[in-house]
């Protein structure tokens, strides 16, 4: 789970790493009071999950109460690459003496924690590896430890961090890397770091992503969760408890397993076609499961045909069709819908599914044969 | 021979009062496993289809010499179970559950390391040794026993590959289940490792997905030290970036993980990635064909 800006900032807050003083606001009043409460200049930022805000329009200066109110109201509702702004971020500005970037990841490789450090900010890490590679300074953190603080200024060293803030620049890594171990972060990304003309260090952006699996010890983060799915299609697919991510493109999936998913997905575009959607109807579906991933489906305007692709383990093929079935009861399919049913109970299965002769049903018998089928037919 | 488990294998579930629990651990019994324990705090004592349950891990060990532990508890209690297998003296955990919070797999994942316990998952449908034991959710009757060794982050996929090698009239000598998470106790490299020292294995199959770099890590290794042909498959080339494909490890992040990178990464070491799972299986028996 992607947080929002000011969402990792209060995040920080709460363990004491350093933060412009900022407001939330998600209308335009709200806004320019709290721009007045800051005080000026200050600055208005857009909170969606996507980077390169600033370079959208997304991020202004606003140097008085007139300023902050026309900055809002261009800001709020604005499309920034497919993401409506509902939210903003005031806070006070910065003067900044240096950029640096910091962050601690989740490094499954080394199956460890993590710490970098560059004196580069500003820029985005690739850029930045291509530019410099020496300049950004590797540190793994042993499992179970945190970061010891002399470690840490050995990394602020290394990266030749000026000397006056090495020991500030330290501290904040050793916070950064408890906000990991204790919020479950599985990425947290400063960039810029910077230190102000008073020579404070402090987080100017703050990119934080949690560990969905966690969320069952951190109700406070577990409550914004349900605001990040953006599309109509992902928010209905959430709360039917469905594994849903929305594409582009016009051939609905639904397949059992992510991997057998993933799978079905490539091989419909190799047909030609280009699929609209993933979702994992999980292991061991039961027909309601099927009427919900149907009606999510078919919800997408852009699906003009759909495909079944289920090989059963746990999953009984006699529960998928009898899914179809009550779904094509109980909601209007409207387009062609390519089945293919093997494994567990395939037969019973199939025959469930002739039995009912459902108008626009098409049953194939292998994977590739159903994608060149719902391809042809979409 | 066979890996992670076969005819030696003597099996104590961890949740086996629980619905899940005896549904699979039972089919493992029917299936010829060992299942010689179950184990639920407070319910000692107790049996589940005449089998004896325990409070602890470790009394499963002492009386009833169990070897391999199955871990089919809820997730937010899994790591802790894990833990108490690895300190109970098993040589084997399968972790089966699904959801357990990256940070604690961490933790449990250096903690089996230090004490040599081999780590199966989590997240993953386990371990089938076809003929042997069946360890996990994996549905036998898709393989049967055969020479070639499966390796995969993916369970269904795997039983949609074993069944077009079954059709072809191949077989499997184990089919390991190595999760979908992004911190699994045994990467492709460590089963990579058994399978090349397996005697009853002539061609391994390799079955990966978008996220991390465990394939990338793995074509390194079957180049340097694995004498037996491999044939792979890689899933997620139309995952578009930083979504969650499912699987909490299946993710593209900024430009790493790509299947592409990894099919990549694969063919420059000359192992051959089907594009279909399909594919995949026809090139598993051209090749066996070809060695034969």
């Amino acid at each position: 789970m992607d947080l929002l800006e000011y969402q990792g900032k209060q995040l920080f807050a709460k363990h004491g790493v350093s933060v412009p003083d900022g407001r939330h606001a998600a209308t335009v009043d709200d806004a320019v009071k709290a721009a007045d409460e800051i005080g000026y200049p200050c600055v208005v930022k857009a909170q969606v999950a996507i980077g390169k805000r600033g370079k959208a329009g997304g991020i202004k200066i606003a140097k008085n109460a007139d300023e902050a109110r026309a900055h809002s109201e261009a800001i709020l509702g604005m499309d920034i690459r497919g993401f409506t702004v509902h939210d903003l971020w005031i806070e006070g500005a910065s003067e900044i003496d240096a950029e640096f970037y910091a962050s601690i990841i989740l490094d499954r490789g080394e199956k460890k924690l993590l710490a970098m450090l560059s004196r580069m900010g500003g820029m985005d890490v690739e850029e930045m590896a291509e530019r410099d590679p020496e300049a950004l300074v590797k540190q793994h953190i042993e499992p179970g430890d945190d970061l010891d603080p002399e470690a840490a200024r050995e990394i602020a060293r290394e990266a030749q961090i000026d000397d006056d803030v090495v020991d500030g620049v330290a501290e904040m890594l050793v916070k950064l890397a408890e906000v990991s171990a204790t919020e479950d972060a599985t990425l947290i990304e400063i960039n810029p770091l910077i230190v102000t003309s008073d020579r404070e260090v402090i987080a100017l952006d703050a990119k934080v992503t949690i560990d969905g699996n966690s969320l069952f010890r951190h109700e406070d983060l577990a409550e914004i969760r349900d605001r990040s799915a953006e599309d109509p299609q992902e928010r209905m697919a959430k709360e039917k408890g469905l594994t849903y991510v929305k594409l582009d493109g016009n051939i609905g999936i639904l397949a059992n397993g992510a991997g057998l998913c993933m799978s079905t997905l490539d091989v419909v575009a190799q047909a030609g076609g280009d699929p609209a959607n993933f979702l994992d109807a999980g292991g061991g579906s039961k027909a309601e499961a099927i009427v919900n991933a149907l009606e999510v489906i078919t919800s997408d305007e852009k699906v003009t045909a759909i495909l079944f692709n289920i090989f059963g383990g746990i999953t009984r093929c006699d529960e998928i069709a009898n899914g179809i079935v009550e779904a094509s009861d109980q909601i209007d399919i409207g387009v062609p819908l390519v089945v293919r049913l093997d494994g567990t109970n395939s037969e019973e299965g199939l025959e469930i599914l002739a039995g009912a002769d459902l108008d626009n049903l098409h049953q194939e018998k292998t994977m590739l044969g159903s994608a060149e089928k719902v391809v042809e037919l979409a | 021979m066979s890996i992670v488990v076969g005819e030696d294998t003597k099996l104590v579930v961890s949740g086996l009062t629980g619905r899940e629990g005896s549904f699979h651990g039972l089919r493992n019994r029917d299936y010829g496993t060992d299942l010689v324990a179950g184990v639920t705090p407070g319910k000692g004592g107790q049996g589940v289809d005449g089998v004896p349950v325990f409070d602890s891990i470790r009394e499963s060990v002492d009386e009833r010499g169990a070897n391999t532990s199955m871990i089919f508890v809820p997730a937010r209690f899994a790591a802790a179970a894990i833990e108490e297998a690895i300190d109970a003296g098993v040589e084997t955990v399968i972790a089966i559950t699904e959801g357990i919070p990256v940070l604690d797999m961490m933790r449990v994942y250096w903690k089996a390391r230090e004490q040599g316990v081999r780590l199966i998952g989590p997240n993953c449908p386990g371990v089938l040794s076809p003929g042997k034991a069946n360890v996990g959710i994996i549905p036998a009757q898709f393989f049967d026993k055969g020479s070639i060794g499966v390796v995969s982050k993916s369970g269904t996929l795997t039983y949609q590959i074993g069944n077009e090698l079954k059709q072809a009239g191949l077989g499997n000598s184990s089919i390991v289940g190595i999760g979908g998470d992004p911190i699994v106790g045994s990467d492709f490299i460590d089963v990579l490792k058994l399978f090349e020292a397996d005697d009853e294995t002539e061609l391994i199959v390799m079955v990966g997905e978008i996220g991390g770099d465990a394939e990338e890590r793995a074509a390194e290794f079957i180049a340097e030290s694995v004498s037996k042909p491999v044939v792979a498959y890689i899933a997620g080339f139309t995952a578009p970036p930083g979504k969650q494909m499912g699987h909490a490890g299946a993710i593209i992040s900024g430009s790493s993980g790509t299947a592409q990178a990894k099919k990549d990464a694969l063919e420059a070491k000359d192992v051959r990635v089907g594009t279909s799972p399909t594919e995949t299986a026809q090139l598993a028996v051209e090749t066996l064909g070809a060695k034969a």
